[in-house]
C-alpha cells in the first residue's frame, strides 16, 4: 500500500476510535461544541472541494450551495421514504450497523445525484471563461433553491423534516479525510498537474495535448460530488432542512473560506474553513464578557461586521490568501492573452 | 520526398478579408523548413492551421496523409505535432521540471482511479515520467534549475524549456513560432544550434517559423516565403535569396519603379 493510502486508512480509524469512545460523551456534555465541530467538518469539506474548482483548475463557480442543496435533499428524501426498507433488509433501526449503513448508502446517493448535476451544469457551462462562468453557476445554484421551493414532494418553503439523525463525528471527519484525499491524490499526479496547466494557460495545455475541456468538467463532478456528501452530512444532522439553507450567500461563504486560504493550497483553505467557522462564534461569546462594555455587545454580537473588517484587513494585507500563491492570484485577475 | 506535414491549397477567410490564400507546402521527415515573410504576411495564421486553432475556409492539411480536419488543438498534438509559442507561454505556477512533466500527460497510460488508488504500476510509471523529464531536462543543460519556479529563469532558458516540454510530448514534427524574437545576435546563434540540435537528436521534422532572415537562411534546407496571404516563393536558402519577389517584399520596391 502507497504512504498516501496509509495515511488514510489511519486517519479513518482515528475518526472511528473518537467517533466510538468519544461521541457521546461530547455530544451530551458539550453539545454546543459538537454542533460547532460538526458545522466545521461540513465547511472543511465544501470549502476543499470548491478549491479543486476554483483553486487548482482555475475556473470560477459560484454555485457550490446548489450542488450541497442536490445532496441534501436527495439525502433526506431517499432517507425519509427508502430507509424503512433498507433497514428491514439489513437489521432494523435500532441495529446501529444497520444504520450506519443505510446512511452510507443515502450518502453515495447524494454525492452521485450532486455529481450528475455538477456533470450536465458543467458541460454546457464550462465554455464559458471567468466572470461569465462565475454568473452561470450562480444562476444554477438559484435554479436549484427555487426548484426545491416549489416542489411539494420535498416540503417546498415548509421546509423538509429529515428521517434518521444519523451524522456523528466519524461520518463527518471521514467524509472530510477521503475528501482531502481525493482532492490531493488527484493534483499530485501526472494526471491531476492538468489541473493546474489549465489554470496556468489554457490555450499552452491545449497545445501540449491536454484536453481542458475534460478536465475543466472533471474538477466540477469531482466538486460536486463532495458537495452532495456534504449536504448529507448537513440533512442528517439539522435533521430539517428549508431552501433558504441553501442560498447564495451559502455559496458566497464557501467561495470566501477558498479565496482566503489561498485559492490552490488545501491546507490553507481548510484553515480558512475552520477559523471563519469558529471566528463568529468566539466573536458572540467574546460580547458577553465582563471585558466588554454592554453598549459594544450588540456590535460584535452583530458579527457580520467585525467578519466583514476582517475579510477587507486581510485582502489588503495578503490578497493572495493566507497560503496562497500569488502567481496564481495575478493570473486570475489577468485578462487571458492573445497568441 | 517522403512527406509528412502537407497543406494542400489552404484558404482561410476572417469575414471579407483572405489572410491565406490557396497555400501549399510540404515539409518531409526530418527536414528542417523555414517559413518567412514580413509582418502581417499570414505565417501564424498558417501556424494556427496546422495547430488547430483555426480551420482552413478551403482545403486541408495532411499529416503523414491523414486529414486532420476539425481537431481541436490537443487532439492535432495527440497525433504528433508539437509546438512553442511567440510569446513563451510557460505554466507560471509549476516548476521547471513540473511543466515537463505535465507534457507527458499525453501519453499517459493512468487515469484519475489509479491516482487515487496508487498501485504499483501507477507508482511506477510516474518514476519513469520523472527520470525521463530529468533526461530531457539533462540534455538541455537545464537540470539544475529543475526545482526552480519557471518565471524565474533567463529569457533564454525559458524559450528553451518552452522546446523541451513540446519534446515531452514526443512530437514527429516541432513548429517553432518565431523563437528567435527578442533575442541578441550571440543569443541568435545558440538558437540556430539548439534547433538543429533537437533536430538531429529526436530525429524530427522541424518547421521554422521566423521573420529573422538570418536564422531562416542559416539552418533550414528549405524555405516557403510568404507575403500578403500569399506564397511568393519556396526553394533553397540560395534561391530564396536572390529572387526578385522576395527582395521586394522585404526591402520595398526597386528604385524608378511606380509605387
Amino acid at each position: 500500500m502507497s504512504r498516501a493510502l496509509l495515511v488514510l486508512v489511519v486517519a479513518l480509524l482515528v475518526c472511528l476510535s473518537v467517533s466510538l469512545f468519544g461521541e457521546n460523551f461530547i455530544a451530551s456534555r458539550f453539545a454546543y461544541y459538537y454542533d460547532i465541530l460538526i458545522t466545521i467538518g461540513v465547511n472543511v469539506i465544501l470549502a476543499t472541494s470548491l478549491n479543486l474548482v476554483n483553486g487548482y483548475t482555475g475556473q470560477f463557480s459560484l454555485g457550490h450551495a446548489g450542488f450541497m442543496a442536490v445532496g441534501a435533499y436527495a439525502s433526506a428524501s431517499w432517507s425519509n421514504h427508502l430507509d424503512p426498507y433498507v433497514l428491514g433488509w439489513i437489521g432494523g433501526a435500532n441495529n446501529p450497523f444497520a444504520t450506519n449503513v443505510a446512511f452510507l448508502i443515502s450518502m453515495l446517493i447524494a454525492g452521485s445525484l450532486a455529481a450528475i448535476a455538477g456533470f450536465a451544469v458543467g458541460v454546457p457551462s464550462l465554455r464559458l471563461k471567468g466572470d461569465y462562468l462565475a454568473i452561470a453557476t450562480l444562476g444554477f445554484g438559484e435554479i436549484i433553491r427555487v426548484a426545491i421551493l416549489n416542489t411539494d414532494f420535498v416540503g417546498a418553503s415548509r421546509g423538509l423534516s429529515v428521517a434518521g439523525s444519523y451524522t456523528n463525528l466519524f461520518w463527518t471527519y471521514g467524509s472530510v479525510a477521503v475528501c482531502v484525499y481525493v482532492v490531493l491524490g488527484l493534483v499530485h499526479s501526472t494526471y491531476g498537474r492538468g489541473f493546474l496547466t489549465v489554470r496556468d494557460d489554457e490555450v499552452a495545455a491545449e497545445a501540449m495535448g491536454i484536453n481542458t475541456t475534460k478536465y475543466k468538467v472533471m474538477a466540477f463532478v469531482v466538486a460536486s460530488f463532495f458537495a452532495g456528501i456534504a449536504g448529507a452530512l448537513y440533512a442528517h444532522f439539522k435533521a430539517f432542512l428549508t431552501p433558504e439553507g441553501f442560498n447564495f450567500f451559502r455559496s458566497v461563504d464557501v467561495v470566501v473560506f477558498v479565496i482566503l486560504g489561498g485559492m490552490g493550497s488545501t491546507i490553507g483553505v481548510i484553515i480558512a474553513a475552520v477559523m471563519l467557522t469558529i471566528l463568529p462564534e468566539a466573536l458572540r461569546a467574546l460580547a458577553h464578557t465582563q471585558f466588554v462594555p454592554p453598549a459594544y455587545q450588540g456590535l460584535l454580537e452583530n458579527r457580520l461586521i467585525l467578519y466583514s473588517l476582517l475579510l477587507i484587513t486581510l485582502m489588503l494585507t495578503r490578497p493572495q490568501g493566507l497560503f496562497g500563491d500569488p502567481v496564481a492570484l495575478r493570473k486570475r485577475f489577468t485578462r487571458s492573452r492573445g497568441n | 520526398m517522403d512527406s509528412l506535414l502537407k497543406l494542400d491549397r489552404c484558404t482561410i477567410r476572417f469575414g471579407g478579408l483572405t489572410a491565406v490564400a490557396n497555400f501549399t507546402m510540404e515539409v518531409g521527415r526530418r527536414e528542417l523548413v523555414g517559413l518567412i515573410g514580413p509582418n502581417g504576411a499570414g505565417k501564424t495564421t498558417v501556424f494556427n492551421m496546422v495547430t488547430g486553432v483555426y480551420a482552413p475556409t478551403e482545403g486541408h492539411v495532411l499529416l503523414g496523409g491523414e486529414p486532420l480536419d476539425g481537431l481541436k488543438p490537443y487532439a492535432i498534438t495527440g497525433k504528433g505535432i508539437a509546438r512553442t509559442f511567440q510569446n513563451v507561454r510557460l505554466f507560471i505556477s509549476l516548476s521547471v521540471l513540473d511543466n515537463v512533466k505535465a507534457a507527458f500527460n499525453l501519453h499517459l497510460k493512468h487515469g484519475p482511479m489509479h491516482a487515487l488508488t496508487r498501485g504499483r504500476a501507477f507508482l511506477n510509471e510516474e518514476h519513469e515520467i520523472e527520470n525521463r523529464t530529468l533526461e530531457l531536462l539533462k540534455i538541455f543543460n537545464l537540470d539544475r534549475h529543475r526545482d526552480a519556479m519557471c518565471r524565474s529563469l533567463p529569457y533564454g532558458d525559458q524559450r528553451r524549456l518552452e522546446i523541451v516540454r513540446a519534446l515531452a510530448t514526443q512530437p514527429k514534427l516541432l513548429l517553432l513560432d518565431e523563437p528567435a524574437a527578442g533575442m541578441n545576435p550571440t543569443e541568435k546563434s545558440n538558437l540556430m544550434r539548439l534547433i538543429e540540435f533537437v533536430q538531429e537528436t529526436f530525429d524530427i521534422s522541424v518547421l521554422l517559423v521566423e521573420h529573422d532572415m538570418r536564422v531562416v537562411m542559416g539552418i533550414c534546407k528549405r524555405i516557403y516565403v510568404l507575403d500578403h496571404g500569399i506564397k511568393i516563393a519556396e526553394g533553397t536558402p540560395e534561391e530564396i535569396r536572390r529572387d526578385p519577389k522576395v527582395i521586394e517584399a522585404y526591402l520595398g520596391e526597386g528604385p524608378g519603379e511606380k509605387e
